[in-house]
């Protein structure tokens, strides 16, 4: 820690550190941040986890969390804000650091904040023609419900803004497709896209040679629905941006506010929420092994997965009421304590799954047609997912060590011996192979996780008594979670009220749709589709 | 012992016997085929549907349909009638003639093979002295409809799936035919009447067994990719192309493509069955007559279906397991392993025959 503070004082001369923060923070003025990222990103901090735009009343900003690919636990803040409302620009930070390129999309449709410099300044979630933007504190267009779609959206050009020598804006438009160019939307409606994401994909034969992804089809703008809500009632919400992982999302949503709120969770309540953590993350490997497997032709194998999978569910119902989305953590520890039984559900559970990877591996990973078509396809090297922010099982196959489980060890994930799955660098290098089977090893070692913890289940009580109105003291707070895709996160912007002033969930599953063109060029229209299975991305984590 | 050729001698003769003019004979006697043909092309296709659902259902630890009728064997009939009431959707900017002249280019090419085969001992359609070289020739009509399809759907999935097609059909027709070429030369007739005569002592698969099952293998493979069915559907590839060719069609005219499918999943197991496992004829053994003769007893029509059902659960056990092959495999399997391996097959029968090294 006090190494970063030493680093930020010298990429930074004459800044002082902002005091009272969770991370080490440095307040920019918007001239200064590219110099700042370019040097930080020199001393190793190559991997930006999130940007978030946030409406400061009189002036419109950004947050930059960022850490490093070697020094794993460091996690720096850059902020930055722009007083002008009426033209906020800011400086691009995208040729720093590759995922930014669609955080500032994202930042441009809510905020209206452009980025100079930056490539493709469309609207990422929102339709073309939407009116204002909408995450301002003081937005109040009417949008009226559309009732033509005839050339509503310009996907084709690609607006963006430079500054000349004299520093005024010069606006540009590009060009995406060559007027020759075949090109076939995959999706919004397509098998194999796992929900309503847009592939607009250019060919040439069988080969794919550019995709733009177009997102914002299951958008619902949760993050400004949080803005009106109360603490407890954002908690459903948490479960419905990835779907698949919602467990874990409620979770670090939870321990957000715990933590902001200085409110201390029961052991047993601890424990209970990793073993569902877990126990989610199986399920969601599951499903990902067998749409992967689904998207292949093999459709014998997707079934086997969700067999198996219909167990979690069954133990999610018993414990916590729902299936897919079990709601089972709330602000202060769970909403019930576990039934009777639960302990040897579990263990029964664990043996047998032990059993159906090595019947997974018979049946599939070893068939000759699968292993040819997942090996040498897809390659990510471990700069390009860094650099694309590419977390989870995904930059783990490609040797990047990215667990937040055991970078930033939350809740009982301190207590438990497990090891970080990686692929070994040296013999693989990152294709849909390794994308593939580490899945499945992280199954093996979830299976241990749970067991270990749920054969020390400690008896104090499942949850503590927590105010009514949950009011967090005035201040920002960003907590890291590890779901089944990657590297969580949940900032909350809070003013003191019963409400959060701002919401961010940092999605992993945007950057990993973003890895799909680099990926995916050159190879051919079937290897899309396996290497979008192997990403394992789910579109209303991306959307939100 | 009733054979189902006894039933056609006495319709014949009942015919003739009742009316006098020789062609009112036959003209009557074409019409009742053709009936016949399209009514066992309809059963046959609605059999495979349910029996492929259980089949599948079992590979996947599920029950399949079992609501409708015991074990859900009605469950067919109301898909089909599901399928006759949908509406056939009409497209836009597309070519008309050769959209809806698609589907029915894929069944004329199954059901044209219908006439070729032999289904028991003396009930077939025409018996040619090339009949061979006649199944092979229509059951690839079909793939002219695919290309229509696609092509005149004005779609870019089913422009993709039907390029593909192209590509893969012709490739692996050329092993079909070349591993069907090597029981020609062990039988020395293209006739199918004489190769079921030449297999009543022992079965061609038993007469030359290690290039009759180096052909059959490969005939399998061929013709299984033929039909479009994984791990060769790449065609329709549902995940990648949506449904390929046939993604624009709707109701009878898509339902036309299925059960074109299914025959032809029937006809590639039944010129199988003909061609390498004695089609109708019982499994004899020479010097073992209590045991020919025992066999004999069965029925010639339950041992060709007997045999060809065999053959389809290979194909749907096959379809079950793998995943889709991509195009650059697909073909690599064709050009580089299957058509070196016919093409020495048929060098390795012939040296057997003419050095007369059969049994």
């Amino acid at each position: 820690m006090e190494d970063i503070k030493k680093l930020l004082a010298k990429v930074a001369s004459g800044k002082t550190l902002a005091e009272n923060t969770q991370y080490p923070t440095l307040e920019l003025e918007p001239n200064e941040v590219r110099a700042v990222a370019q040097k930080l990103k020199d001393a190793g901090f190559d991997y930006l986890i999130n940007l978030t735009g946030v409406d400061y009343g009189d002036a419109l900003g950004t947050v930059y969390h960022i850490s490093s690919s070697t020094d794993k636990t460091a996690l720096v803040v850059l902020k930055t804000k722009t007083a002008d409302r009426e033209n906020p620009v800011l400086h691009t930070v995208c040729d720093i650091w590759q995922s930014a390129n669609l955080y500032e999309r994202e930042v441009y449709d809510f905020f209206g904040i452009r980025f100079i410099n930056h490539p493709d300044m469309r609207r990422i979630f929102l339709r073309g023609d939407w009116k204002g933007f909408p995450f301002r504190k003081d937005y109040n267009e009417v949008n009226e419900t559309p009732t033509t779609n005839v050339d509503i959206d310009d996907l084709e050009t690609l607006p963006s803004i430079t500054l000349d020598r004299d520093g005024k804006i010069v606006e540009k438009n590009a060009k995406l497709f060559g007027a020759n160019e075949y090109v076939v939307n995959i999706g919004p409606q397509h098998p194999a896209t796992h929900g309503v994401l847009h592939l607009r994909t250019s060919l040439d034969g069988e080969i794919v040679k550019k995709i733009d992804p177009n997102f914002g089809y299951i958008h619902r703008g949760i993050e400004k629905l949080a803005e009106n809500l109360t603490y407890p009632q954002i908690l459903p919400y948490t479960e419905r941006l990835d779907y698949l992982s919602g467990s874990i999302n409620r979770h670090a949503f939870c321990m957000c506010v715990e933590n902001a709120a200085g409110i201390e969770v029961p052991q047993r309540a601890q424990y209970v929420r990793v073993i569902f953590d877990e126990l989610t993350r199986i399920a969601s490997h599951l499903l990902g092994w067998g749409c992967m497997a689904m998207d292949m032709g093999a459709i014998t194998a997707f079934i086997y997965g969700m067999r198996d999978r219909e167990k979690i569910m069954d133990i999610f119902e018993e414990n916590g009421g729902g299936r897919l989305m079990p709601a089972y953590s709330i602000i202060g520890g769970l909403t019930k304590d576990v039934t009777s039984g639960f302990e040897k559900t579990v263990l029964d559970f664990v043996s047998y799954m032990r059993e159906s990877i090595k019947e997974y591996h018979t049946l599939y990973t070893h068939n000759p047609i699968a292993s040819d078509r997942m090996h040498n396809v897809g390659w990510l090297t471990k700069e390009t997912a860094v650099a694309l922010g590419a977390t989870g099982p995904t930059g783990r196959a490609s040797g990047w060590s990215n667990d937040v489980r055991k970078i930033a060890p939350y809740s009982a994930y301190t207590k438990v011996n497990f090891k970080e799955i990686l692929r070994n660098t040296d013999t693989c290098k990152g294709d849909s192979f390794d994308r593939y089977i580490i899945r499945l090893d992280e199954v093996e070692e979830s299976l241990n996780i749970i067991e270990q913890l749920v054969t020390n289940l400690p008896g104090d009580g499942f949850q503590v008594k927590v105010p009514a109105i949950v009011k967090l003291p005035e201040g920002e707070y960003y907590q890291r979670a590890e779901t089944a895709r990657g590297d969580f996160g949940v900032y909350i912007k809070s003013d003191g009220n019963k409400n959060p002033y701002r919401v961010k969930f940092r999605s992993p599953c945007m950057t990993l749709i973003s890895a799909l063109d680099p990926l995916c060029k050159g190879e051919k229209i079937a290897d899309l589709i396996t290497i979008g299975a192997s990403l394992d991305y789910v579109i209303p984590c991306a959307d939100r | 012992m009733l054979q189902l050729s006894d039933i056609i001698t006495w319709i014949h003769e009942f015919l003739s016997a009742n009316i006098p003019a020789e062609w009112a004979v036959k003209l009557i006697e074409y019409v009742l085929v053709g009936l016949g043909f399209l009514t066992l092309y309809a059963l046959i296709a609605l059999f495979l549907i349910i029996f492929e659902r259980k089949i599948c259902a079992y590979f996947q630890c599920r029950l399949g349909p079992n609501r409708v009728g015991p074990w859900g064997i009605f469950q067919v009939i109301a898909d089909m009638v599901k399928i006759l009431l949908k509406e056939i959707i009409p497209l836009k900017h597309n070519d008309k003639l050769l959209y809806y002249a698609a589907p029915f280019i894929v069944i004329m090419g199954s059901l044209l093979t219908f006439g070729g085969l032999q289904f028991a001992k003396g009930v077939h359609g025409v018996d040619f002295n090339i009949g061979v070289f006649y199944l092979l020739a229509v059951s690839s009509i079909s793939i002219i409809g695919v290309m229509l399809a696609g092509w005149s759907s004005n779609n870019k999935y089913s422009l993709i799936g039907a390029m593909r097609s192209g590509a893969q059909v012709i490739s692996f027709e050329l092993s079909a035919c070349l591993s069907m070429m090597a029981m020609v030369i062990l039988c020395g007739s293209m006739n199918l009447s004489d190769m079921m005569e030449s297999q009543g002592r022992l079965w061609f698969i038993f007469q030359a067994p290690i290039p009759a099952f180096i052909g059959m293998v490969i005939y399998l493979i061929a013709a299984h990719a033929e039909t479009n069915r994984g791990p060769f559907d790449l065609p329709e590839a549902e995940s990648e192309l949506t449904a390929g060719y046939h993604v624009e069609y709707s109701g009878i005219t898509f339902g036309f493509f299925y059960v074109g499918e299914y025959c032809n999943l029937f006809i590639n197991a039944a010129i199988g069955a003909l061609v390498f496992l004695g089609g109708w004829q019982p499994l004899h053994f020479p010097g073992c007559e209590g045991f020919n003769a025992v066999m004999d007893y069965i029925p010639s029509c339950v041992w060709f279906f007997g045999k060809t059902l065999l053959l389809i659960f290979l194909s749907l056990w096959v379809r079950w397991s793998f995943p889709r092959l991509r195009i650059d495999q697909l073909l690599h399997l064709e050009w580089k392993i299957m058509l070196p391996f016919s093409l020495f097959n048929i060098l390795l029968m012939a040296v057997l025959v003419a050095n007369g090294w059969v049994f």
